[in-house]
């Protein structure tokens, strides 16, 4: 059974419903948005894998997917083994995600923030582990403030650990180091990294591709919602002479356009 | 790849709906005197200037006070009004600032949340419905006839009420839509009800209008279990607002499984 399993994902988004602007000016029904195109991956238990992608390749829709935030038009995903629909229950228990976006319920301390989060997994006695990722996480001294009194970067450290807060076997980071500092990237790096040691899975997108190289053992990349490359991050290297993946996945993204144009 | 033991989940989770109707509730707990003492407030002053002009010139039924029987009709429309609130109001604001994915990630069912925003409405109008009494009584007595009556229309309307919240708030993308949702639907029907008159009052055309308006089964209903005296049956006044009631649920959790505008 693999940590992550997708089989023959597509994703449409459908289409715009036509307005009365539309319909005035005779204008068609688009035929929607294909987000996703025939993707199959698998990602076994302890691996620390990248997905990479230019913006709009589909990422963001394939975690979304798997989190159950977004309904695959075709296929099927599981997380370690168990069906995001039709087992959703398990399949959520065993996924943790770092939304991209920084959000937060600005009613909420960062304690009580945790402990609703920790509560939502049906986890009520969950405090040792809650702080052993405030501390972690260099959040043990905001404990008690208040989210909207937090910094950006200390927000995005506060998601991270809302997507820890019942033990995941499988991670799943969707940009988490997006315009943050450079203490708080060690910091997560080092945390995320320790946790890998310990046995999770983790997914990581990422544009800083000197992160996934340095991280990452296994990399597939997106492009327009087809998967274009998938190997060893020394494999994809060796395949195109990149002397770096931001090299490489350069020549990999241009060698596809040349392959579509011819 | 590690060579570490696979990792399993926690087999230690159980339902996250009481943490969710927690968190519903403490959001306006938190902010109490928004949520119900400014209700509470606007309610006493409609009794206050409503009493003030009518008390002497208006009598609806036999032996009671126009200032009583407005108070129930008060009560009742502060709860209608802010059961609807409360998950509209959650639900637009997670979904504007985008921490509604924190209740979509964890293993919520469909039922679960539903069951946590419909409570949460029912306590938030429950204690608004209460708050007006007891403000109220310090200016006249208002003693129970039926408390059957009085909890059932009061859990019942209000549980009809959250589940138009909910709808609302799952359709609402903008503030200003639930705000006609909410100046466009929900004031016009608790206002031309019967809050502040009989309906027996009115021309045969309006009398008609108001029967096809489930807010007045509702008000009148709740009135029976202070006077005992009502315009129709409390029972039939049950039956109207038990079928909306299971209505609504239904249209709701169909909405909350199809995950509309939720989960794309």
């Amino acid at each position: 059974m693999s940590a992550l399993q997708l089989e023959n994902i597509s994703k449409i988004y459908s289409p715009r419903r036509r307005g009365i602007t539309d319909v005035l000016t005779g204008r068609r029904r688009s035929s929607g948005f294909q987000a996703l195109d025939n993707v199959s991956l698998t990602v076994e238990h302890g691996e620390f894998f990248g997905l990479l992608g230019p913006n709009g390749a589909g990422k963001t829709t394939l975690i979304s997917i798997l989190a159950g935030l977004a309904r695959a038009t075709h296929g099927t995903a599981k997380v370690c083994g168990y069906d995001v629909v039709t087992d959703f229950r398990a399949a959520r228990q065993s996924l943790g995600v770092v939304p991209q976006e920084i959000v937060y319920d600005p009613f909420f301390t960062v304690r009580e923030t945790l402990r609703l989060q920790s509560g939502y997994f049906g986890l009520r006695k969950n405090d040792d582990w809650i702080d052993e990722v405030l501390t972690n996480l260099g959040l043990i001294d905001k404990a008690d403030a208040n989210m909207r009194a937090l910094s950006g970067g200390m927000k995005r450290r506060v998601l991270v650990a809302q997507a820890l807060v019942h033990r995941p076997p499988v991670i799943i980071l969707d940009e988490p180091t997006a315009g943050v500092d450079v203490d708080l990237r060690r910091t997560l790096w080092d945390f995320i990294s320790r946790l890998n040691k310990d046995g999770h899975t983790v997914l990581l997108t990422t544009h800083y591709l000197e992160e996934a190289e340095a991280l990452c053992g296994r990399i597939a990349m997106l492009k327009r919602g087809r998967i274009i490359a998938l190997d060893t991050t020394e494999a994809l290297l060796a395949q195109v002479g990149g002397h770096d993946l931001e090299d490489a996945f350069v020549r990999f993204m241009n060698g596809d356009r040349v392959e579509e144009a011819a | 790849m590690s060579s570490t033991p696979v990792l399993q989940r926690r087999d230690d989770m159980g339902s996250g709906f009481p943490t969710l109707l927690r968190k519903e509730l403490q959001r306006f707990w938190k902010v109490a005197f928004q949520t119900i003492a400014a209700p509470v407030l606007t309610s006493l002053l409609y009794l206050l200037i409503f009493a003030h002009v009518l008390e002497d010139r208006v009598q609806v039924y036999e032996g009671v006070p126009y200032t009583s029987f407005l108070i129930p009709g008060l009560m009742m429309m502060s709860m209608l009004q802010n059961a609807f609130a409360n998950p509209s109001s959650s639900l637009i604001q997670s979904r504007i600032t985008g921490n509604l994915v924190f209740i979509l990630l964890p293993p919520l069912s469909h039922l679960e949340i539903y069951g946590a925003y419909l409570l949460a409405a029912i306590a938030r109008g429950i204690c608004c419905g209460v708050g007006v009494w007891l403000v109220a009584m310090l200016f006249i007595s208002l003693p129970v006839h039926n408390a059957g009556w009085l909890i059932a229309f009061s859990v019942l309307s209000c549980g009809v009420m959250a589940n138009l919240g909910i709808i609302a708030g799952l359709w609402s993308e903008k503030f200003d839509q639930l705000a006609a949702f909410q100046n466009f639907l929900i004031l016009p029907a608790t206002f031309l009800s019967g809050v502040f008159y009989s309906i027996h009052s009115l021309p045969p055309f309006w009398q008609a209008v108001s029967h096809w308006n489930p807010v007045f089964y509702m008000i009148d209903g709740f009135r029976h279990g202070f006077f005992d005296a009502s315009d129709v049956s409390p029972w039939h006044s049950l039956a109207v607002v038990s079928v909306v009631f299971i209505l609504l649920s239904l249209y709701t959790l169909r909405l909350l499984a199809r995950g509309y505008k939720l989960r794309n």
